[in-house]
């Protein structure tokens, strides 16, 4: 599947390819084990944050564009939930660093272009694109402000 | 030889007993020769960030379904599985898992479509074991495999399909989805998009018995007068009448199941796991929306 990804999510894309069943489950373990604490600033800010309603999990996203018109994206989920975590990780890690019209232009058959539907319900791998869009939506309200 | 019982009173007063073992228990037995742990999870990374020390894995999504049909594994996928993990004929199965064992009881009954005996549930399931302060690993148990045999899968007992369902309209039918389910007003559980149906409602004369009402606050089964007031008393199931259990497919009614069945004692029940996946998008099943249970 060719879907002309950035190249951070390029990488991540390439690195599930090149695993199988359950190694592709340890590099999202990896991934939910890199998912940064929330920097000082948004710690005590939960009202910042949107709940992601795709996720069973408790997971809230909250998306910063900055001057230079590049995205951070910041994301918290408990420990207790790590597939939800390892997804936030790997969009906050692939999307932090574009700018926001690079964000927009990710293709929406990321989550599932990871192959990890076969090991993981893709009900869950909604959750992902559920996190994607709410983080493009963002983008699109903070790029215009 | 069967692990010795866990003579716990609050389990005494359940129909089968036999079936639940507390945490201390657990904890004390965790090298109890003949005795297996198995995980059954809803996040299948849970297991991989820490796990009750000697617990295999069982993945519900890749381990218990069969890979092309809406169907389970066969007695081979179940030969294979078992003796993979070192599970014999005679072993003890301790299941337990995340969300107050709700996939740990779908494991369990699907373990049960096989007929192996002796499967039994950590009440209150990884949570409370987690709460409690027990000990948690990740080290993964490297066990010999074993041979476990071919078994007949059995679906006549405790498996109901469709049209057992169509004929069984007018009995008992518990519905253990959420009452927005239940009535109809949305066609999936929140958060749960791809599991959606066609149509809204439920089943004709299916009362509405939420699943998670049968647990505490710290994920155990209440106690045999808590189940009896919930099922009995608010349901009005009659002690030994037939009944069908169901919610979206499959897995929270195997956590009613399991209560039904071993905690009350029902002798016949069965678990629908169609459920609103099939019969709401099946063309002209009879339906009920809004909240009085209805009938045919």
């Amino acid at each position: 599947m060719s879907l002309n990804l950035p190249p951070k999510l390029a990488e991540i894309r390439e690195d599930f390819d090149a695993l199988s069943g359950n190694d592709r489950i340890q590099l999202l373990l990896e991934f939910a084990l890199e998912l940064p604490d929330l920097p000082e600033r948004y710690r005590d800010h939960p009202e910042l944050f949107e709940r992601v309603e795709e996720c069973q999990s408790p997971v809230y996203i909250f998306v910063e564009v900055g001057a230079d018109a590049k995205v951070h994206v910041f994301a918290t989920a408990p420990e207790q939930a790590p597939t939800t975590r390892g997804f936030a990780s790997i969009l906050a890690q692939g999307l932090t660093g574009l700018t926001a019209a690079e964000v927009l232009e990710v293709s929406d058959d990321f989550p599932g272009s990871l192959g990890l539907s076969a090991i993981i319900s893709p009900l869950r791998l909604r959750g992902m694109s559920g996190m994607l869009r709410r983080i493009k939506r963002q983008v699109i309200e903070k790029s215009d402000q | 030889m069967p692990v010795a019982l866990d003579n716990n009173e609050k389990f005494d007063d359940y129909a089968h007993p036999e079936v639940l073992v507390s945490t201390a228990w657990l904890e004390a037995n965790l090298t109890t020769e003949g005795l297996v742990i198995l995980e059954s999870d809803e996040d299948v990374l849970l297991y991989e960030i820490g796990h009750i020390p000697g617990a295999h894995k069982i993945d519900w999504h890749t381990d218990l379904n069969d890979p092309v049909i809406r169907d389970y594994i066969d007695g081979e996928g179940l030969s294979r599985l078992f003796s993979e993990r070192g599970i014999t004929p005679d072993s003890t199965i301790v299941l337990y898992g995340d969300k107050s064992n709700w996939w740990a009881t779908y494991a369990l009954w699907v373990i049960k479509l096989f007929g192996h005996a002796d499967v039994r549930i950590l009440d209150g399931g990884r949570d409370k074991w987690i709460a409690e302060g027990r000990a948690l690993t990740t080290e993964k148990p490297v066990v010999a495999h074993s041979t476990y045999p071919v078994l007949t899968r059995n679906d006549e007992g405790i498996r109901a399909f469709k049209d057992d369902v169509l004929a069984h309209l007018g009995k008992a039918l518990i519905d253990v989805r959420s009452p927005e389910e239940y009535s109809g007003e949305r066609t999936h559980m929140p958060a749960y998009p791809e599991e959606g149906a066609l149509r809204g409602g439920h089943i004709p004369g299916a009362a509405s018995v939420p699943w998670a009402r049968a647990v505490n606050e710290d994920g155990t089964y209440k106690s045999r007068t808590g189940l009896e007031e919930l099922y009995l008393d608010g349901a009005g199931l009659v002690p030994g009448e037939d009944v069908i259990a169901y919610c979206r497919i499959g897995e929270r009614s195997s956590h009613s199941w399991f209560a039904l069945k071993y905690l009350l004692g029902f002798e016949s029940v069965r678990n629908y796991d169609g459920s609103w996946t099939e019969w709401g998008s099946a063309v002209r099943v009879p339906i009920v929306t809004g909240q009085a249970p209805g009938s045919i």
